[in-house]
């Protein structure tokens, strides 16, 4: 942490900020039988309908009920227009990155990104070079994890666009996402598609962690939710075998990963992929979101780059910035974060989910010498970031409302339009002083508003 | 030289299978060495299409068979005019970029056995340009590995393959592309046809051998089974990042019996 104290979102000292003068009255008049009988609804709710994780490696029942708290966060109209076009700027620049390095490659020739670290990235899907999906869109949904250090201080922590979860976790915007998700998919039918598309959802299966989420998706936007086995292909499509016969399926969502989405074409010993859809995903019978490579623009080395890129592509200055980050690869960084280890923060540069990571400050001096003689192993998987003041909203906590520390994670729906559901999902770290938000180590999850002007 | 080609795949299930999908990487390569007089690829009782050509350059189609299936023959005939290009693929239009394989597979890992091999071949070869490195690791993989069937078979690793020291055109292939990535330099897996001539020499007709990129010629083909560039007696379909990669016919068949295939190849020089 650094010395001073972390924004406070509802309070500057002991002024309100003006977007939580609502809230303010809301939450001082409520009596605490009511918040209690409103937190059981909200859980009884999340139990009904299924929302629960897995977290894997601590033994127990591997799915919980992620903690949900009712204290919204709230953005004021000025400053969710900021986020928003910021956010906007950044899915774009991603998808024209993806779209570049599988066709010519000119932010490569143009030396601004070196070579290697895409063509050696094993998220680099070479079966996709020379390739252009449906609209050229590769991310579909863009996943950006934001934290906010000051009033006007937002930083992007890292992106997700392969098949990033946790939208079934945002309760005020049930409906309106899987909608706007819906027209997205619906506007990428592949070029051999009559009439309206059909769009699926492709799961691993009910084991999957996030398994209720892409039944809860399904359900809202009214299409099929499939498994390998209700996918077949022949000719020159991919068919979903119903009661009324086989039907062909023009879009799938798939939230299985690459290497097992065909087992001719990768991994020959995925039981979750269908066999031969890539074929027809190259000729032009189905398209697939998010496109198989896609995760190469999410990968934490290539993340440094992410403003350069909208420098190259769009001509403009990043509306958002990137926190600092070391690239442990560099001799000079590594040098640097092994000095300070201490102070910052470390990650795996293919990891996600906070496995795997150190938070410095918060390390013993045994994990930090492990963890130092980790990095000089083999530097190049890692890179560094300082740990930011992230700012805190109120949270009801079993000694009342206290602040706890938050980061936010919009949705960014790419397809014929650029779509951004207003708000988001805000993460919290329920422990005070906590800064770990992924629910996988005591995070939960809170609604965020946005007010109307 | 004029290559005619029959080749016959058939797979048996016991039981029947409820059904098959194949992906097939059967058609020859478009490049200045070779011109397509006739070519047929023909599964009986399947559904074909899903056709186009891949990143890498290779024509790729899609065989559909619904069940019960208790057998299923790949049919391959026809007739190409190859010319000798010393090894090198000339006029390929492909999209891949060569850095890409630099990447290992579990197949073409190089183990310290690989990078031993490596080293001492390039050991000598200070200063001297990609292309006589790629000869020089060529070689020394055909004198790591003598031609010997029935050793070795599908799943088997460079690694494994250079530690037995025995194996065939896959094996030969696998070891040079391990060792060659090794020393960084792009390599490949190419599949396809050989008009063997030699008495007593690997007499594979359905071959592979290996590509290596070196800058500013393309792609060069080496055959380190038969110690040579590719020349006309050879006969190029595609390529991948190691065997199964590469494979002419990737298959899933759905159900619980049992397979067993048999390959029948013929390479004939016609007018001989």
């Amino acid at each position: 942490m650094t010395g001073e104290a972390p924004f406070n979102e509802m309070y500057q000292g002991d002024a309100l900020r003006p977007p939580y003068a609502g809230l303010d009255v809301w939450a001082r008049d409520m009596p605490a039988e009511l918040r209690s009988m409103k937190q059981h609804e909200a859980e009884a709710l999340f139990r009904r309908i299924g929302i629960t994780f897995a977290v894997y490696g601590e033994g127990g029942d591997p799915d919980r009920l992620i903690p949900f708290d009712m204290f919204p966060r709230v953005f004021s109209a000025a400053e969710w227009r900021r986020l928003e076009r910021g956010i906007r700027q950044r899915a774009q620049a991603l998808n024209a990155f993806l779209a570049d390095i599988y066709a010519r490659g000119e932010i490569l020739r143009a030396g601004v990104i070196p070579a290697h670290l895409v063509h050696c990235n094993e998220a680099y899907e070479p079966a996709m070079a020379g390739f252009m999906p449906p609209r050229g869109v590769y991310s579909h949904i863009v996943g950006i994890d934001i934290v906010r250090t000051g009033p006007d201080d937002f930083f992007v922590l890292e992106d997700n666009c392969r098949t990033p979860s946790g939208v079934s976790y945002m309760l005020e915007n049930r409906e309106t996402y899987p909608a706007l998700l819906k027209r997205t998919l619906d506007s990428l039918a592949p070029e051999k598609c009559e009439g309206a598309p059909r769009a699926v959802i492709l799961t691993p299966g009910h084991f999957n962690s996030a398994y209720y989420e892409h039944s809860f998706l399904a359900d809202m936007m009214g299409v099929e939710l499939v498994e390998a086995a209700d996918l077949f292909v022949e000719g020159d499509f991919v068919w979903i075998r119903t009661t009324e016969g086989p039907q062909r399926v023009d879009v799938i969502y798939r939230r299985i990963d690459d290497a097992f989405l065909d087992p001719l074409c990768f991994r020959p010993d995925s039981m979750l992929g269908v066999a031969g859809l890539m074929n027809v995903y190259r000729s032009g019978g189905v398209t697939i979101c998010s496109a198989p490579g896609a995760g190469v623009a999410d990968d934490k080395a290539i993340y440094c780059f992410v403003p350069e890129m909208v420098r190259f592509y769009l001509g403009e200055e990043p509306i958002l910035a990137n926190v600092p980050t070391w690239q442990c690869a560099k001799a000079d960084d590594l040098a640097h974060v092994l000095e300070h280890l201490s102070e910052l923060v470390v990650k795996e540069v293919h990891g996600s989910g906070g496995y795997g990571m150190l938070v410095g400050p918060q390390a013993t001096r045994t994990q930090l010498e492990d963890f130092a003689a980790k990095l000089r192993a083999d530097p190049a998987n890692y890179i560094a970031q300082p740990t930011l003041a992230l700012s805190t909203t109120p949270t009801f906590t079993e000694a009342g409302i206290a602040p706890r520390h938050v980061d936010l994670r919009p949705y960014c729906l790419v397809g014929e339009r650029i779509e951004l559901v207003p708000g988001g999902l805000t993460r919290v770290a329920l422990k005070a002083g906590s800064l770990v938000v992924n629910s996988s180590q005591g995070g939960g999850v809170k609604d965020t508003w946005v007010l109307a002007e | 030289m004029r290559l005619t080609v029959s080749h016959n795949t058939t797979y048996r299930f016991d039981p029947p299978m409820r059904g098959v999908v194949q992906s097939l990487r059967l058609t020859p390569a478009r490049f200045d060495g070779q011109r397509t007089l006739d070519w047929r690829v023909n599964v009986p009782g399947a559904v074909m299409g899903a056709a186009f050509r891949d990143s890498a350059g290779d024509w790729v189609e899609t065989a559909s068979i619904l069940g019960p299936v208790a057998e299923v023959t790949v049919e391959v005939t026809g007739e190409v005019e190859t010319s000798d290009l010393s090894g090198v693929l000339r006029g390929h239009r492909e999209r891949v970029p060569p850095g890409t394989y630099l990447r290992a597979t579990p197949a073409t890992h190089a183990d310290t056995v690989v990078q031993e091999l490596a080293g001492a071949a390039l050991s000598g070869q200070a200063g001297t340009d990609p292309l006589a490195r790629a000869h020089a690791m060529a070689a020394a993989v055909a004198e790591a590995v003598v031609y010997e069937p029935g050793l070795t078979e599908h799943g088997t690793t460079a690694a494994e393959a250079l530690a037995l020291g025995r194996g065939v055109c896959q094996d030969h292939a696998q070891v040079l592309i391990a060792a060659a990535r090794h020393a960084g330099l792009p390599a490949r897996y190419v599949c396809g046809y050989l008009h063997a001539t030699d008495e007593g020499g690997p007499h594979e007709a359905s071959h592979a051998w290996a590509e290596i990129w070196i800058e500013g010629l393309g792609w060069v083909g080496f055959d380190a089974a038969n110690a040579c560039c590719p020349d006309a007696r050879y006969l190029r379909l595609g390529s991948g990042r190691d065997a199964a990669d590469a494979a002419p016919i990737r298959g899933l068949a759905r159900g619980r019996g049992e397979e067993a295939m048999e390959v029948a190849v013929a390479v004939a020089a016609a007018g001989q």
